[in-house]
C-alpha cells in the first residue's frame, strides 16, 4: 500500500469513528432512546469524547519519535480538529439543553462556577488552536504558531482539572486520566523545560 | 381511619400547578425500550464488560403487583417508568446512571429484616412479609429532586414513617433517626470495589431529626408504579423525604435507630461544605459548583424536551414543611 493510501485509510476510519458516534449520538438523544436523561449523556459523551481524542492527539508524536511511524504525523491535525469538534458540541450542548438557552444562567455558571471557568478556558484555547489549524494561517504566523500551539498543553491540564472537579465522588476515572496527562507531558519535559528556561533568559 | 395526614388535596394542588408549567413539551408518552448506546458505552470500562463475558444467565428482579389506596394520577406528568427504574443513583451498585438497573438484577431481598431500635420504648424487627402486610399502603405522587438538578415525579406506595415509629414508641431521650442501608458486599459490587462504589464508605447511613421524621410526608416506600419496588430503586423498603434532595431517600434499609444526636450521613462526610445534614431542597442555597435555582424535570420527550423549570424551596412542600425550620438559618444548615 502507498504511503497516500495509507492515509488516506486513516483518516477514513477517523472520521467515520468519530463523525459516526457524534451522528448516532445526537440521533439516539433526540428520539429519547439514549437513557432517562439524554441531556446528561450527551454532556458526558462529548466531553470525554473531546478528552480522548485531545489525548489521542498528542500521543502522535512521541509514537513518531519512538517507532518512527511518521505517517502519523498526517493525521495529527485532524484528531485535535475533532477533539475541538466534541468540544463544541459540549459547550453547545449545554447551552442549548442543559441550561436551555437561559442566557444569565449560562454566564453565571461559566463565571462563578470554578470547574466550569476552567473547562471553558480549556475551550477558548482549542478554538485558538482549531482556528490557526489551517495551513494559510499557519504560514503565515510563522514561528509563533508554535509558541500558540504550545498552549495545548494548558488546554490538557485545565481539562483534566474540568473533569476531576466535576465529579460527585468518583474520583478514580479522573485520576487515571490525569496520570496519563502527566505522562503525556513527562514525555515531553525535554522541550517544555526548555521553553521554560528559554523564557527566564 | 383517623390518619392524620392532613389535608393530601393540599399537597396535590400544589402538585398540580408545577406540572402545569411544566406541560411546556411534548405529551406524547412513547414507552421506548431504552437504549444504552452512547455515554455508557465508552465510559463505563468496568461492569457492562464483566456482564457480557459473564457464563452465567442473565437474572431479572422480579417485582409483584401492591394492593393499595390509589392517588389520582390523571393530572400530574408522571416520569415514565421506564425512565424512573433506568435512572438511578445507587453507587452500591455502580456510580454511572445506568448501572443500578444493569447490576442489581440479582439482588435478593427476600429474607429480608429490618430492624427499628435504639431509643424506644419496643423494638421492632420487620421481615419481608411484613413490609408488605404490617401497615396500610397508599399511593403518593411526589416530585423527587435530586442534589445534581434534575427530577422527576414518581407515583410512590408505602406508608408513612410516623406508623412504624408509633409503633415503636421513640423514648423522651429521642431526638433524631438514623437508618442505613445493607451491607452486603457480596451482593453489593460498590461496597466490593472503591472503583466501582464511588469511593464511599459504606454502609450508606442517613438521618432524620425526629419531627422530620414523623411528619406525615415522610414515607416509607416499597413500591412504585402499583408494584414492589425494583432492586435499583431500593428494594425492598427505601425512604422518601419529597422535600430534602435525593440522597436522604435512603435505600434498601436494614436500620431505623432512634438516638439522641445528629447522626453521620454519608455525603455530608464525604463533603461536608457541599452536602449538609438537612438537605432541604432550596433555590436560594447553591451546591458550591452549580445553581440549586432550576432543575431539569425528566419526563419524555429527548434532547429537545424544555424541561427546565425553577425550583421552589422544600421543593414545593413549603406549607407542608417549612414551619419544622421556622427560626433556623436555612444558608448555615443547608
Amino acid at each position: 500500500m502507498s504511503k497516500a493510501h495509507t492515509i488516506f485509510l486513516l483518516k477514513t476510519v477517523i472520521h467515520l469513528l468519530s463523525a459516526g458516534l457524534l451522528a448516532n449520538l445526537y440521533y439516539q438523544a433526540i428520539v429519547d432512546q439514549l437513557g432517562a436523561d439524554p441531556v446528561e449523556a450527551v454532556l458526558h459523551f462529548t466531553g470525554i469524547g473531546a478528552f480522548n481524542l485531545l489525548l489521542l492527539s498528542l500521543t502522535v508524536s512521541p509514537l513518531v519519535k519512538c517507532f518512527k511511524w511518521q505517517i502519523l504525523m498526517k493525521v495529527r491535525r485532524l484528531l485535535g480538529l475533532y477533539s475541538f469538534t466534541y468540544a463544541l458540541c459540549h459547550v453547545l450542548s449545554f447551552l442549548a439543553f442543559e441550561v436551555q438557552f437561559n442566557w444569565t444562567l449560562f454566564i453565571d455558571e461559566v463565571i462563578e462556577r470554578p470547574y466550569i471557568t476552567v473547562g471553558m478556558s480549556a475551550f477558548v484555547i482549542l478554538f485558538a488552536l482549531a482556528v490557526t489549524s489551517i495551513s494559510r494561517l499557519k504560514k503565515q504566523l510563522g514561528r509563533h504558531w508554535q509558541l500558540l500551539h504550545n498552549w495545548v498543553y494548558l488546554a490538557l491540564l485545565l481539562i483534566a482539572l474540568h473533569f476531576y472537579w466535576s465529579v460527585k465522588s468518583e474520583v478514580i476515572e479522573p485520576s487515571i486520566y490525569v496520570l496519563i496527562c502527566l505522562v503525556l507531558l513527562w514525555l515531553r519535559k525535554k522541550k517544555l523545560t526548555r521553553r521554560f528556561t528559554r523564557r527566564v533568559h | 381511619m383517623t390518619k392524620n395526614i392532613g389535608q393530601p388535596a393540599s399537597w396535590q394542588l400544589a402538585e398540580n400547578q408545577v406540572t402545569d408549567e411544566a406541560v411546556y413539551h411534548s405529551r406524547r408518552t412513547l414507552l421506548k425500550k431504552l437504549g444504552f448506546i452512547g455515554a455508557g458505552t465508552l465510559l463505563s470500562t468496568n461492569t457492562q464488560a464483566i456482564d457480557w463475558f459473564s457464563s452465567k444467565k442473565p437474572q431479572v428482579f422480579n417485582t409483584s403487583p401492591l394492593t393499595f389506596k390509589a392517588a389520582d394520577t390523571s393530572k400530574q406528568t408522571l416520569t415514565p417508568e421506564s425512565k424512573v427504574t433506568s435512572h438511578n443513583n445507587f453507587y452500591e451498585f455502580g456510580t454511572g446512571k445506568s448501572d443500578p438497573v444493569k447490576n442489581a438484577q440479582s439482588f435478593n431481598v427476600d429474607p429480608w429484616k429490618l430492624s427499628i431500635t435504639g431509643l424506644v420504648e419496643q423494638p421492632i424487627t420487620l421481615d419481608y412479609d411484613d413490609l408488605f402486610k404490617r401497615f396500610t399502603l397508599e399511593e403518593r405522587i411526589y416530585r423527587l429532586r435530586c442534589v445534581e438538578a434534575w427530577s422527576m415525579v414518581i407515583p410512590w406506595i408505602g406508608f408513612p414513617l410516623a406508623d412504624i415509629l408509633k409503633q415503636a414508641k421513640p423514648l423522651s431521650k429521642a431526638k433524631y433517626v438514623a437508618f442505613e442501608t445493607l451491607y452486603d458486599p457480596k451482593q453489593m459490587p460498590g461496597q466490593n470495589s472503591r472503583r466501582i462504589g464511588g469511593g464511599i464508605d459504606y454502609p450508606y447511613v442517613e438521618g432524620l431529626r425526629l419531627d422530620e421524621a414523623t411528619h406525615p410526608l415522610t414515607l416509607m416506600s416499597v413500591g412504585l408504579y402499583g408494584k414492589t419496588l425494583p432492586a435499583q430503586n431500593g428494594a425492598p423498603i427505601r425512604l422518601v423525604v419529597p422535600w430534602k434532595y435525593g440522597f436522604k431517600s435512603i435505600k434498601s434499609i436494614v436500620s431505623i435507630k432512634l438516638v439522641d444526636k445528629m447522626p453521620p450521613t454519608t455525603w455530608n462526610i464525604l463533603a461536608p461544605h457541599e452536602y449538609g445534614f438537612y438537605a432541604n431542597v432550596n433555590p436560594e442555597v447553591d451546591h458550591p459548583r452549580w445553581s440549586q435555582a432550576s432543575e431539569r424535570r425528566i419526563t419524555t420527550g429527548g434532547l429537545f424536551a424544555r424541561n427546565r423549570i425553577d425550583t421552589l424551596p422544600f421543593n414545593g412542600y413549603a406549607e407542608q414543611v417549612a414551619h419544622l425550620y421556622k427560626n433556623m438559618d436555612l444558608t448555615k444548615y443547608f
